[in-house]
């Protein structure tokens, strides 16, 4: 045997990284403006890194929603390079680093501050189509049973983190302020094909309405622009055909 | 008869609450069904058109006013040409208010920009039929 010296382990380099962000101060600005900051970073950090790195060192102004850091609470959703993405799970080593990065508050709902914009009409929507268990009936004694192919049936929506990223990327819910948008139909979905629920038929009239799903025009915006990995889009197909095929 | 009841003009919506109508239609699935069904069949019927009166038989170069009387002498002709003016006017007339519904931002504006629209769609549409069924080869 002969001992092979191991290389040693080159420790990662840090480089410079250019973000630029969106900025919006409500008390001092009248409309958004552009600015750059230069931050550096290891390739296997992540944006939302970057923006803690800026307001952290560089500008205490910048004002963004975070909260685990783990891509599972949903807080900081944004457009990065102009696709609606969350800061903490994307790292800088997919990100094309020799032009600027941009960041920028998701679209469609009123911008407060920032990378801050206000959910409300977001979960109003979500809100209207019910998304809870509705049941007819007396109380089981025990658990409502289901079986694992049942279950399967709706298992993509249960994944849904409530992050804005689909409906925000939605063109459809850019220009017209009253669609439901994709994420709030994908917890309509959740329901209606849940065997255990009792209201499918109140959520698919909510959803045959004139701002319901047949709005969507199919550009898979919502499903490309998912971190849960969601068939945004094919959630909506299956509404549409359950309210084509129900009568 | 009760004199506890309050009259309609106190009840006010509660905030916040949503200022969606909720009016039970299928008007929205019959269209989005229309929009699919007319346009599979359109893709045939204008293809079809397109493929008889420019490249069969010498082309563009043999149409003139009998070529077309002709055509329109035999119902079948006749009944294409409508449900293709038809098809591809409602199709395109409702394709039109989904942009107008999407794009106009005030409801006025979006009012009015239907109006001129539904009556240029109508106005094309009878003027279509009209001349379909109206036709007389032996004029002038």
């Amino acid at each position: 045997m002969t001992a092979v010296a191991e290389a040693p382990i080159a420790a990662p380099v840090a480089t410079d990284v250019t973000f630029r962000v969106r900025r919006f101060l409500p008390e001092v600005d009248a409309e958004p403006h552009w600015e750059e900051y230069t931050v550096p970073l290891f390739p296997t950090d992540r944006v939302l890194t970057a923006l803690e790195k800026i307001k952290g060192e560089v500008d205490g102004t910048l004002s963004f929603r975070r909260s685990c850091g783990h891509g599972i609470c949903g807080s900081d959703a944004m457009r990065i390079n102009g696709r609606n993405r969350l800061a903490c799970k994307t790292l800088v080593k997919d990100l094309d680093i020799s032009k600027p990065i941009t960041v920028e508050a998701i679209k469609g709902l009123p911008l407060e501050k920032d990378l801050i914009v206000d959910m409300e009409p977001f979960f109003e929507a979500y809100r209207a189509v019910m998304p809870f268990l509705i049941t007819d009936g007396h109380e089981p004694s025990r658990e409502r049973l289901q079986s694992a192919e049942d279950r399967a049936k709706f298992d993509d929506g249960t994944k849904c983190i409530l992050c804005a990223c689909c409906t925000t990327s939605c063109p459809v819910y850019w220009t017209d302020g009253q669609y439901f948008g994709p994420a709030a139909i994908v917890a309509a979905n959740r329901f209606i094909f849940d065997s255990r629920d009792s209201g499918a038929e109140q959520r698919l009239e909510i959803l045959n309405e004139k701002e319901g799903v047949w709005r969507c025009r199919t550009t898979f915006n919502c499903t490309d622009a998912c971190p849960r990995g969601i068939e945004v889009t094919k959630a909506i197909q299956e509404v549409k055909r359950a309210l084509i095929f129900r009568r | 008869m009760s004199t506890t009841s309050q009259p309609e003009s106190i009840s006010i919506a509660a905030p916040r609450s949503s200022n969606r109508t909720g009016q039970r239609s299928n008007f929205e699935l019959y269209s989005w069904l229309f929009m699919r069904i007319s346009g599979i069949v359109l893709i045939f019927l204008v293809l079809g058109h397109l493929f008889i009166m420019n490249i069969l038989d010498g082309g563009v170069q043999r149409i003139n006013f009998a070529f077309v009387a002709g055509r329109w002498s035999s119902p079948f002709w006749q009944v294409w040409d409508l449900l293709m003016l038809w098809l591809a006017m409602i199709h395109g007339t409702n394709g039109m208010r989904t942009i107008i519904n999407d794009y106009a931002e005030r409801d006025q504006t979006r009012f009015w920009l239907k109006m001129l629209l539904f009556t240029a769609a109508g106005f094309t549409i009878i003027l279509g039929t009209l001349v379909i069924f109206t036709f007389d080869p032996n004029i002038g």
